[in-house]
């Protein structure tokens, strides 16, 4: 399968990366060759296969207890933020 | 405001609902945050709510708990295997770009509700799924200079999402479901039920087709209707614009609307134009929640005797109308109070039944809705109504005093015997103190008697009242009119 | 006394412990030895010498008081893909090139438990995407044994700083070889151990059903000691294993005699010149002498790895990476004119090339119409895979075979060309899909450069690895040679 620049665009929006027409040209080119590599995979007989997830066979989900470990630290955790106001994460405006 | 065709009666309206309830778990379900409502920005919001590089989500039992409560109380099956999957999109109040839901094998399937619809029959709503997942933050859409403001507390908050067939057909069948399910989740002790704070919500599906046409047709999901009120317009609303659309000629885009319950009306959302690809698969970070039959056997065992169980108990064992039994049953909380009255009367159990029914439904309901109360915040206690309602039973006082009673015990907070005595309201059933009543006032009213005894029977409510009159309405009723009927025969 | 840097972690510690030298005299030497030969390597991106020597004088403190444990006092690197609180930890990516995390991982909690002195954070390729290091944010990592080649990656900084003996040890993670491939081409012990043994909390997600921590240094028997600190079960990572962790340094020299050791005959097919199998059947030639047996094996899938991964490690990484948006931590794009554009822009800023490919290439294997074809029909496969290698533990003990196709290669060689560069795993992918732990060491050198050997055990055969590996180094040098630049 080969990719043109119109699919990387397409991915790129949903992926939220803006790309220039050149990158995606570049990435158009480089991705079909991972497709085409990927594409070894319909040599094998994969009918009778269950999907693995998960490297552990059998190994299940642990449930914590319903406590509250968490203390309030907003503060600490906003540092790394690029824009707070009041305690909120400030964005552009959405408009819904 | 759209018209509503004429044609309306060709039409038929397709509604499914998916419900999200906020589970009444103390933490979120992947992190130990609280849950607790109304907390300053941010402040619930740990490491793994905020989606921070490296950290991982674990799950909350509690929250797997309630979600197979819910299951096995809508008659449905609980999976042994369930699996969390990732529903990628981008949006502000989703933090980690992704939101943990349940997609392939969801905890609960295939079951069913019933609802009562308006001509007294029964209609079955077949449930198709109810799944885990986490709640997304809040956008505060307030002006921050341009900005949108984010709040993740609400974020990794436990939900189950109920997802119904489209098996209603119109919005009021719509509401009823969505109050059964409301009322069932707060039976269950597993949702608040809180609609203000968000804490029970839908999403509508709702199409229209014309009568017999086996074809559903373009559906419109109308999203995060927080009100029974919202649902049943929104929806209304809805079917009118597609029914409009189409007979004019038009085609019903299948879109994402929201409801503008200041302008009545539904509009499509901007910001979910784009076709969403939201590109699920198992999610790495957790592992099939696999349960086995002695837990689930466990919680079959603790669950509560159900509003449908117990509405028909009612009617069966006590002769209550299917309809009191409906509405006596709507809270848990209400049928709590209820239960508890009729628990502590004594003598014929049919009657204290209809009698305590009258008394909830009537002077109970109406003082709360006067006074906008809960049930649980009632001023009268169930235990001190039920005392009132002894002594009616033992004909202390008459049913016509006990209102006042109950008045005065609900604005002063004294109880029934006090009331009683400190208004003097004991009933009179001594029949010689009826006796001399009656005489004095046969006495005082020849004429009244020489007319009633000519054949006036009407100076029969005359005379009654007047006895009344003198004994305060003290005067045990059925005994004045037997001995009146003997004296004014003469 | 020999070059404190010459010697190994075992060693150290038993010098701390004789009071031949300080933890504080340890760790001013090898923050020494970064500040003299960092700049050509590029090995670290944040060196913590107040930190380290704070944590050194605590050590020392904490050894005078008698509550040492073995590693107390003993310095190392992590991979900047471990959060480490109140210090820079950026991935190697401009997207954190600001992100000081507020808290520890796991990993780097408990060796800090143990008292371990934190020299810095090293080098890797951008969010560990990558096989030579050459995509860090922060510039490519230089080879200490060949300075115009890469060293392997991606924790291609890890490796060079213990190859030029900047750090005695370093942390590693291993998505798809992301330990053993550096180790080889540096010349170094590097162990991934199963998959849930070490805990991922912490340690920022490239594919979460992939990754796992592990650790690169001189010898099995230093692999064991650090290993055994790290591991274990944590109750924030719900794929952490709850199972006792094994003292692996009592086993460690039990005899090889009998030793069924599978020779995976894919391997010696696949990409794999003569030349560069020699050092590798040389090698096996030994663990013969050492009274082991040779069986070959054939697992008729593996050679699916590589197209495997590249669905499943990318789609995973498309939506680990989704969190990085700008908003609560992270690069942010100037002046974004509406959502989509902070996104877009914050995103396309802050991710380099290799990234926003694997990202791209997640996003659409898992997108509607493309999932059962690549990414399904992917963890199919996966499976596929796992039931061979586990029908080949049923016949042997390891699997045995080469750590990477080709010695270290030129800085620049491979950049143009991705798919050139994915195959530099094509030995060590395999056991990542199973969660199987996998050992390199160092077994020989090939135009100078050095060549690994790769082992390959059954799932929580940790204990075996760094046996059969500690073995091969009691009657081998290989894993002791370094580059004369630094000795």
């Amino acid at each position: 399968m080969s990719l043109t620049r119109n699919n990387v665009e397409t991915i790129a929006r949903l992926a939220r990366l803006a790309v220039t027409e050149d990158e995606a040209s570049s990435y158009a080119s480089s991705l079909s060759k991972i497709l085409h590599l990927v594409e070894q995979l319909n040599v094998a007989d994969v009918s009778a296969i269950e999907p693995m997830a998960h490297p552990l066979a059998g190994m299940v989900q642990r449930l914590r207890a319903d406590e509250v470990t968490a203390v309030d630290e907003h503060e600490k955790f906003q540092r790394n933020a690029a824009k707070v106001s009041s305690g909120l994460y400030l964005v552009p405006k959405v408009i819904e | 405001m759209i018209q509503t065709s004429n044609d309306v009666m060709t039409w038929e309206t397709v509604i499914g609902l998916e419900i999200h309830a906020q589970l009444a778990t103390k933490t979120k379900i992947f992190s130990g945050s609280s849950t607790a409502f109304g907390a300053a920005p941010n402040t619930q919001a740990n490491l793994v709510d905020l989606g921070y590089p490296g950290v991982l989500p674990v799950l909350n039992q509690n929250a797997v708990k309630m979600a197979v409560k819910f299951g096995l109380a809508v008659g449905a099956s609980v999976a042994t295997r369930s699996v969390f999957a990732r529903k990628n999109y981008f949006y502000p109040d989703l933090p980690k770009g992704y939101q943990i839901s349940q997609y392939e094998l969801p905890i609960v399937e295939h079951g069913k509700m019933d609802i009562l619809l308006e001509d007294g029959s029964t209609k079955t709503i077949r449930i198709t799924r109810a799944h885990l997942e986490e709640d997304a933050g809040k956008s505060l859409h307030e002006d921050f200079h341009g900005f949108t403001g984010i709040d993740l507390n609400r974020a990794g908050t436990p939900l189950i999402e109920i997802v119904s067939e489209p098996d209603m057909r119109s919005a009021k069948e719509a509401v009823a479901y969505m109050k059964k399910i409301h009322t069932l989740v707060r039976y269950l002790d597993i949702c608040d039920g809180n609609m203000q704070e968000g804490s029970f919500r839908c999403d509508a599906n709702v199409s229209v087709r014309k009568v017999g046409a086996e074809k559903f047709g373009t559906r419109c999901e109308i999203k995060n209707l927080n009100s029974f009120r919202f649902i049943e317009k929104a929806i209304n609303y809805e079917v009118a614009r597609q029914i409009e659309l189409i007979e004019g000629g038009g085609t019903v885009q299948q879109q994402t609307r929201l409801y503008d319950p200041d302008k009545g009306e539904t509009r499509a959302l901007r910001s979910k134009e784009e076709a969403n690809d939201y590109r699920y698969f198992p999610d790495p970070d957790l592992l099939p929640v696999v349960l086995d039959d002695a837990l689930i056997n466990g919680i079959r065992a603790s669950l509560p005797e159900l509003p449908d169980e117990k509405a028909q108990r009612l009617v069966r064992e006590f002769d209550l109308p299917a309809y009191d039994a409906s509405v006596l049953t709507a809270s848990r909380e209400l049928s709590e109070f209820y239960e508890q009255v009729t628990a502590l009367l004594k003598g014929d159990a049919k009657q204290n039944t209809k009698l305590a029914a009258n008394w909830v439904m009537g002077e109970v309901s109406a003082a709360l809705n006067r006074d906008s109360l809960e049930i649980t915040e009632s001023k009268v206690t169930a235990e001190a109504l039920a005392v009132l309602l002894s002594r009616i039973n033992d004909s202390t006082i008459s049913g016509k005093l006990a209102k006042e009673v109950f008045e005065a015990m609900w604005s002063e907070g004294k109880s029934a015997d006090a009331v009683i005595e400190e208004k003097g309201l004991k009933q009179i059933t001594d029949s010689s103190a009826i006796e001399k009543a009656i005489d004095d006032i046969i006495a005082a009213n020849p004429k009244q008697l020489a007319d009633y005894r000519s054949g006036k029977d009407k100076l029969f409510a005359f005379f009654v009242g007047q006895v009344m009159k003198v004994t305060a309405g003290k005067a045990n009723p059925s005994q004045v009119n037997e001995l009146l009927k003997q004296k004014l025969a003469g | 006394m020999t070059e404190l840097h010459t010697q190994t972690l075992a060693e150290l510690s038993a010098g701390i412990k004789a009071k031949k030298f300080s933890s504080v005299e340890l760790t001013r030497h090898f923050l020494n030895r970064i500040e003299k030969f960092d700049a050509e390597l590029n090995a670290f991106i944040t060196v913590t010498p107040e930190l380290a020597l704070t944590q050194a004088q605590a050590a020392d403190a904490r050894i005078a008081a008698g509550q040492a444990s073995v590693l107390t006092g003993l310095p190392l690197a992590h991979k900047d893909i471990f959060c480490t609180d109140g210090v820079l930890t950026s991935c190697a990516s401009k997207m954190l090139s600001n992100f000081v995390s507020p808290y520890d991982a796991t990993v780097v909690a408990r060796l800090k438990d143990q008292g371990v002195v934190m020299l810095g954070k090293t080098n890797m390729d951008e969010f560990a995407m990558g096989s030579s290091n050459e995509t860090s944010y922060y510039g490519a990592v230089k080879n200490p044994w060949n300075l115009t080649k890469v060293p392997g990656g991606s924790s291609g900084g890890s490796a060079a700083a213990v190859a030029a003996r900047i750090a005695p040890a370093a942390t590693g993670t291993d998505t798809g070889g992301s330990i053993r491939q550096p180790a080889a081409l540096t010349s170094l012990t590097g162990i991934k151990p199963t998959y849930g043994r070490v805990s991922r909390y912490g340690m920022i997600a490239f594919a979460s059903s992939l990754d796992q921590g592990g650790v690169m240094c001189l010898s099995a028997e230093d692999a064991a000691l650090l290993l055994q600190a790290m591991s274990g079960f944590d109750e924030r990572d719900s794929t952490s294993v709850e199972m006792p962790v094994p003292d692996y340094r009592t086993t460690l020299n039990q005899p090889l005699k009998g030793l069924k050791i599978g020779l995976v005959k894919e391997f010696f097919e696949q990409g794999l010149s003569e030349e560069n199998a020699k050092p590798v059947r040389d090698a096996l030639a030994v663990y013969e002498q050492l009274g082991a047996q040779l069986v070959e094996v054939s697992l008729p899938n593996l050679p699916l790895s590589v197209p495997t991964y590249y669905v499943v490690a990318p789609a995973e990484c498309s939506s680990n990476l989704s969190r990085f948006d700008g908003v609560r931590f992270g690069y942010r794009c100037d002046n974004p004119k509406d959502l989509m554009d902070l996104y877009t822009r914050s995103r396309a800023e802050g991710f380099g090339s290799e990234v926003k490919r694997r990202i791209m290439t997640g996003a659409y294997v898992l997108s509607a119409g493309y999932y059962d074809a690549y990414y399904l029909r992917a963890q199919k496969i996966r499976r596929l895979i796992t039931e061979e290698f586990a029908a080949a533990f049923q016949k042997v003990d390891v699997l045995m075979g080469p750590t990477s196709p080709t010695t270290a290669f030129d800085i620049g060689a491979k950049v143009d060309d991705p798919v050139t560069m994915y195959l530099n795993d094509i030995y060590t992918i395999g056991a990542n899909l199973a969660g199987l732990p996998a050992m390199s060491i160092p077994c020989g050198f090939l135009g100078g450069l050095p060549v690994g050997l790769q082992i390959i055990g059954s799932h929580f055969a940790e204990a075996k690895l760094l046996n059969v590996a500690h073995g091969y180094q009691q009657v081998t040098d290989w894993h002791k040679r370094m580059p004369e630049r630094y000795a």
